[in-house]
């Protein structure tokens, strides 16, 4: 009886977003008489950071501080319709549908601030700093604050946008059924180490390391959370969760969220991420989404492990002790694979 | 109808009283009858840490904790960590090692956290897995709290506590 060590490898091409009906999302933004832009979305920020993101995604366009724009994801009864916060969606659809409301809030921003300075729109442009002025001119100049309180009171106007992301339709090949679902993807590598007991069947997961590309990290802290976090409830996945009992029988399976397993805090093992980033032509400034595909290579990178391990191949989930415990007896005992 | 039970006890370095209902624990009096809002409603059934809060510079999970033995006790909360705007080391280290996600495990995480700097102000790794043992987080992964606490506990080795 001993300990085994395995390795285990796995990629994945991940689709961002779905597939049907062209997956849309909305955006609406408007400026604040004080020359504060809010977005309005009905997406929701369950801790993955659309709020972040649509913030700085919104800025950049506007051509504002980031300290300037409210990002509102309060309700789904006042804001524009979304299909949701799920298949890595939010920050490709709507930080498309941000961009497009926010060109169009600029456009205005910039047609009042022209009338201001009695100008010509096209020749203004914004320092990021919260000031607009002439192009190679920066003294003919006026403030967001001013702009909007002028537009506000005094032009009539408002300062306001509305932006889509809607996925082209992508005709059905008569012949061969081919099509083109998704225009965007994401990839990644992922090798895992680990030792299994080939007495008890316990693994342990001791090392990750892994390789995203996500296009560009928009906030690179945020992608490297989602990734580690991501990462665990892939761990989590393959060896942990399941609502049928691991023994005896079906009654002493989990009834709620305390007896249904997932990794604790000492179940976590090192995990290093390199970050590629080859920005996407149809994405917002590049930027795909690290959501789901944080988990799911995780996966079928602990079943190789194991199988390199002890010679065991498990094709369901989650990969028990007793499945591993069980798949050593029909072998006649635990193969790693220096002994295959 | 049974009485409710007159509690006076510290919170957060406040006098503070209230009635609790018969059988009422600590969690539902402090979120119902006091108004801090910090301790989570998580699992109920002292599993998940959400609710941590310290008594007498022990952790302890509310949700199973009569009301009343609140009593002439010292009990405190998330809300005693910051002081305005001014955030505690460990606050501010969750932020930079981005160790909430939906936060929703964060205060229990904190108090957990705390009682163990306040006992153990230089903790190793294992020592801080140990300590958060109790507190369930479905988001991080755990790395980046583990991480936040230890990063916390130069700071408050710095200040001493």
């Amino acid at each position: 009886m001993a300990i085994r060590k395995g390795r285990g490898f796995a990629c994945i091409n991940y689709p961002i977003g779905m597939n049907l009906g062209g997956d849309p999302s909305q955006a609406l933004v408007h400026s604040t008489p004080d020359g504060k832009f809010k977005v309005t979305l009905s997406s929701i920020d369950l801790g993955q950071g659309i709020k972040s993101v649509g913030r700085q995604i919104a800025a950049e366009t506007l051509g504002i501080p980031i300290e300037d724009v409210y990002v509102d994801t309060a309700d789904s009864d006042t804001g524009p319709h979304d299909m949701g916060s799920f298949a890595s969606r939010g920050t490709h659809r709507m930080g498309n549908a941000i961009i497009r409301a926010a060109s169009e809030a600029r456009a205005q921003l910039l047609e009042s601030a022209a009338e201001e300075l009695e100008v010509d729109a096209r020749d203004l442009t914004t320092d990021g700093k919260g000031n607009i002025h002439v192009r190679g001119a920066p003294s003919r100049s006026i403030t967001v604050e001013e702009t909007a309180q002028a537009a506000q009171f005094k032009q009539g106007r408002t300062l306001a946008g509305r932006g889509i992301f809607l996925g082209p339709l992508s005709d059905v090949d008569a012949d061969t059924g081919e099509m083109t679902p998704v225009s965007c993807f994401a990839h990644a590598a992922i090798v895992i180490d680990l030792q299994v007991d080939d007495e008890t069947g316990e693994v342990e997961v001791t090392q990750i390391n892994s390789a995203y590309e996500v296009g560009r990290a928009l906030n690179p802290k945020l992608v490297e959370q989602q990734l580690v976090g991501g990462a665990w409830m892939g761990v989590s996945h393959a060896l942990y969760e399941t609502t049928e009992p691991y023994y005896p029988d079906r009654s002493h399976r989990p009834l709620d969220y305390n007896t249904y397993l997932m990794p604790g805090p000492g179940q976590i093992a090192p995990h290093h991420i390199s970050i590629l980033e080859r920005p996407a032509p149809d994405a917002p400034f590049g930027g795909k989404g690290p959501g789901e595909m944080a988990a799911n290579p995780v996966i079928p990178a602990i079943a190789n492990a194991i199988y390199n391990a002890v010679g065991v191949r498990c094709d369901s989930l989650p990969i028990t002790p007793e499945k591993i415990l069980r798949g050593i007896r029909a072998n006649g005992g635990a193969v790693s694979r220096e002994e295959r | 109808m049974m009485k409710k039970t007159p509690v006076t006890f510290t919170l957060n370095g406040r006098p503070t009283a209230a009635f609790a209902d018969p059988g009422e624990n600590l969690l539902d009096f402090l979120r119902r009858g006091v108004g801090d809002m910090t301790p989570k409603y998580g699992c109920g059934q002292g599993t998940c840490g959400a609710c941590t809060v310290l008594i007498d510079n022990e952790p302890h999970l509310a949700c199973i904790t009569l009301a009343e033995s609140a009593a002439d006790r010292e009990i405190r909360t998330a809300d005693c960590l910051s002081d305005g705007p001014s955030l505690d080391p460990l606050q501010n280290s969750f932020i930079e090692h981005f160790a909430a996600q939906c936060g929703y495990c964060t205060p229990g995480m904190l108090m957990a956290a705390r009682a163990l700097l306040e006992r153990n102000p230089n903790p190793r790794r294992e020592e801080v897995i140990d300590a958060i043992a109790g507190n369930i987080c479905r988001c991080t992964g755990y790395e980046p709290i583990v991480d936040a606490i230890l990063d916390a506990s130069r700071s408050y080795r710095r200040s001493a506590i």
